[in-house]
């Protein structure tokens, strides 16, 4: 009988509780562990805009939004069972780890739930052609490196000839994404490339940072996540590394990566896909509807960071793919396909931010059947340790496509064929 | 009452060695069999495999492989996660290099290959033995991670070094890639868990079983009554890379689909199967999947408890889970030393006086 009863409560327990809302959009967040500095913040401010959506608007089309949250301690295994967990009824997922988003990648086709790694993940899914379910815009990781060359190209009145560049990356997919893009640039433009790999969790650096004060390169680039980019402006502030000649890419480039290193952070630049700060009229709304009703997220100290703008922003693009979905298929009750084919046809144009609240915020958008990445622009801007703040210091520059295209044709093409996928949109 | 050997009589050799000799055990594991393979596979689904069934076989077989060489032969081993990357890894290269060959044998050759490394790597264990040789291990896990990483043969010069597994079928039914049915995946790691546990018992019964238990019990005695340390302990180190090589394989091809060394094989996976196979008991088969069912299914429990029922914030619920995990540990390895299978062992004592215990 006992054991009956253990094994009764067991598969209880265990089945979980699917999600019975009418539109599900999961959230696998990671406020634990390593990557919890970068993850709390994100994930605050994705629940926090559908939260605002669902109090002031009462959801996307009449429709409330319901948001199981899953931890996944930025682990894949946990990532996997979070996935399974509240697939039922899901019709996007926005998972903010790319080794995640390897996973997911085979599976979102076969389940019919699209994928948005939103600046992030497999770079080549921008080719709708062969990556029907997944979806990378504004931008990547190769958009990213090659923005971060063609800004130091203007700093040296056009030309790298002779310049030494380092990429200090996280030793895992995320941090290898940009070393062909730089190895294509190096040759482009006759710098000097090097690499310089991190592991997880990446607290460890000091090797990494003395080879770089040996090496003396001109030029160094981050791309960390977590932990692993406190360590790393603290190391380069140590080794005396002139920060204003280190760019991170948008994930190595939130308050909580450089308050740490305090003053000597100050002139460490990184990338931007969006604009810092609260100076947007949406807060306005999230201040009335979310805040001030105690409905923020987490612990409610997050608002105007960088990742909790991120956050914002990834959740802003998903409620408006959902709008046109509906628009499209004339149901307020989207699916996953649905919701795949509004993502399809979105266009995030100045006027339509303005309205939502976000001008300025980041640049327009135009996603179509064959160009699933946006148009990849990024910005350059600045951390100032005195007034604690990113100052822009560049507006939003386009990818250098001859280099960044015929890559992403040749991987996503690799892909098709590994995979046997048959070419869309024709 | 009804758990004795009273009245069980055996009439042949065979009979009074099998491997439950007492006739309600042996029920027990026949019922075990039937709902594994009759029942389980019609009721499974996406998420009760992804998040319980899958890891609990792959872990139970890398826990029975690192049982064999830790709990029989006594030869402390940190190079689990290293090991199953070689089992991931030469997975992988032998699905992209021959893809007309089953996934069942590219799974056992990848075993054997992991046995060949493992023979490699077990060779300081015929000098040094205890700490010294678990700090050997150790830069075993530390140099297959490495390995797999800087060269970029083995993950065929992908952009991203991960390793992702092409769709692959056993009989016309996938079973590795994404368009899989969850009662086929579920079958062949069954499969695999099951003639892996039958051949680590009848191991541990036979001759290689008592030769390792002598080296572990007293390496010098051993090799008076004429034991050779040299073959007793590298085919412990073979056989269990051997089981640890297919739990990688499997953990890569079909369970996670892609994976990347350094987040899926790294020193962590080598403890956490170390973990289970000392809280499920050191020297059992039983135990090695004892452990990996607690360590599996404990975490998922907790989190389903206090985020699905509860209700509970998720972050405060995996600091708790840890805690938890981490109190019971203790509390396990306090109450009882030689881990869940003992208890079990002195659960089943009981039983055969109860209930008349004089």
């Amino acid at each position: 009988m006992k054991t009956k009863l253990m094994t009764c409560l067991l598969s209880a327990l265990l089945a979980g509780s699917p999600a019975l809302a009418e539109l599900t959009i999961p959230l696998l967040s990671f406020r634990t562990g390593p990557y919890a500095a970068n993850g709390i913040p994100n994930a605050d401010g994705y629940s926090d805009y559908f939260t605002l959506i669902n109090e002031r608007d009462g959801g996307i089309g009449g429709i409330k939004i319901d948001m199981p949250e899953c931890e996944t301690g930025y682990s894949t295994e946990k990532g996997v069972e979070c996935y399974e967990a509240t697939k039922e009824g899901a019709i996007l997922y926005q998972p903010v780890s790319t080794g995640l988003n390897y996973q997911l990648i085979p599976k979102a086709g076969v389940d019919e739930i699209p994928i948005h790694s939103i600046g992030h993940g497999r770079t080549s899914v921008a080719n709708g052609k062969v990556f029907e379910w997944i979806f990378n815009y504004p931008t990547n990781y190769w958009a990213g490196a090659s923005i971060a060359v063609k800004y130091l190209l203007e700093e040296n009145g056009g030309s790298l000839e002779g310049k030494k560049i380092s990429l200090v990356y996280h030793n895992s997919s995320f941090g290898k994404e940009p070393i062909t893009t730089m190895e294509k640039l190096a040759q482009k433009h006759g710098f000097d490339f090097s690499t310089l790999a991190v592991d997880h969790p990446g607290q460890e650096q000091k090797s990494q940072w003395l080879q770089i004060r040996r090496e003396k390169p001109d030029y160094v680039l981050l791309w960390g996540w977590g932990v692993m980019n406190q360590v790393a402006i603290q190391e380069a502030a140590n080794v005396r590394f002139p920060l204003e000649n280190m760019i991170g890419v948008w994930w190595s480039g939130s308050e909580s990566d450089v308050l740490p290193a305090g003053e000597s952070s100050d002139g460490y630049k990184a990338l931007a896909m969006h604009a810092p700060g609260s100076n947007f009229d949406v807060y306005k709304d999230l201040k009335t509807y979310v805040y001030d009703r105690g409905l923020a997220a987490g612990n409610g100290d997050q608002m105007g960071t960088v990742l909790y703008n991120r956050g914002l922003y990834s959740a802003m693009l998903a409620v408006e793919a959902v709008k046109k979905a509906q628009d499209i298929h004339g149901t307020s009750q989207v699916t996953g396909p649905m919701v795949r084919d509004g993502m399809e046809a979105l266009e995030i144009t100045e006027e339509k931010m303005v309205g939502l609240g976000f001008a300025n915020f980041a640049p327009e958008i135009k996603v179509t059947c064959t160009n699933h990445g946006g148009q990849g622009l990024a910005a350059v801007r600045q951390w100032n340790a005195e007034t604690k703040s990113w100052n822009m210091l560049t507006d939003f520059i386009a990818p250098d496509s001859d280099v960044v295209d015929p890559l992403i044709i040749e991987d996503s093409e690799a892909y098709a064929a590994e995979a046997s996928i048959e070419p869309r949109c024709n | 009452m009804f758990y004795r050997e009273a009245g069980d009589f055996k009439t042949s050799y065979a009979e009074d060695n099998q491997t439950f000799p007492i006739k309600f055990d042996r029920y027990r594991y026949y019922f075990v069999l039937l709902v594994a393979f009759g029942i389980v596979p019609f009721v499974v689904n996406d998420y009760w495999l992804n998040a319980v069934l899958l890891p609990f076989l792959i872990y139970a077989i890398a826990a029975i492989g690192l049982n064999l060489l830790v709990g029989y032969c006594g030869q402390v081993s940190l190079g689990t996660g290293g090991f199953m990357a070689v089992g991931a890894y030469s997975c992988y290269k032998l699905m992209t290099s021959f893809p007309d060959v089953s996934i069942l044998i590219h799974v056992v050759l990848a075993g054997a290959i992991t046995a060949a490394i493992g023979m490699l790597f077990g060779l300081p264990s015929l000098r040094i033995k205890g700490f010294y040789l678990a700090v050997a291990t150790l830069a075993a896990q530390f140099f297959l991670v490495w390995l797999f990483n800087r060269v970029p043969w083995f993950y065929n010069y992908s952009a991203s070094g991960q390793i992702s597994a092409p769709e692959r079928t056993v009989f016309g039914v996938p079973v590795t890639g994404a368009e899989t049915s969850p009662w086929a995946v579920y079958l062949v790691c069954l499969v695999f868990l099951t003639i892996s546990a039958i051949i680590a018992r009848n191991l541990t019964r036979g001759m290689a079983g008592r030769k390792w238990m002598a080296i572990r019990d007293m390496d010098i005695a051993a090799e008076i009554i004429g034991v050779d340390p040299l073959r007793a302990k590298l085919s412990a180190f073979a056989v269990s890379s051997f089981f640890i090589g297919i739990s990688g394989a499997l953990f890569f091809a079909v369970y996670l689909g892609a994976v990347e060394v350094g987040e899926s094989f790294g020193i962590t996976k080598s403890f956490l199967v170390l973990f289970m196979v000392i809280i499920g008991g050191l020297g059992s088969i039983f135990g090695s999947f004892a452990g990996a069912a607690f360590l599996v299914l404990l975490p998922v429990l907790l989190k389903n408890l206090l985020v699905g029922s509860l209700g509970w914030p998720t972050d405060l619920a995996a600091h708790l889970e840890l805690i938890i995990i981490g109190a019971l540990i203790i509390v396990f390895l306090v109450a009882e030393p030689h881990g869940l299978a003992q208890l079990w062992r002195m659960a089943k004592e009981k039983l055969r006086l109860w209930p008349f215990p004089h």
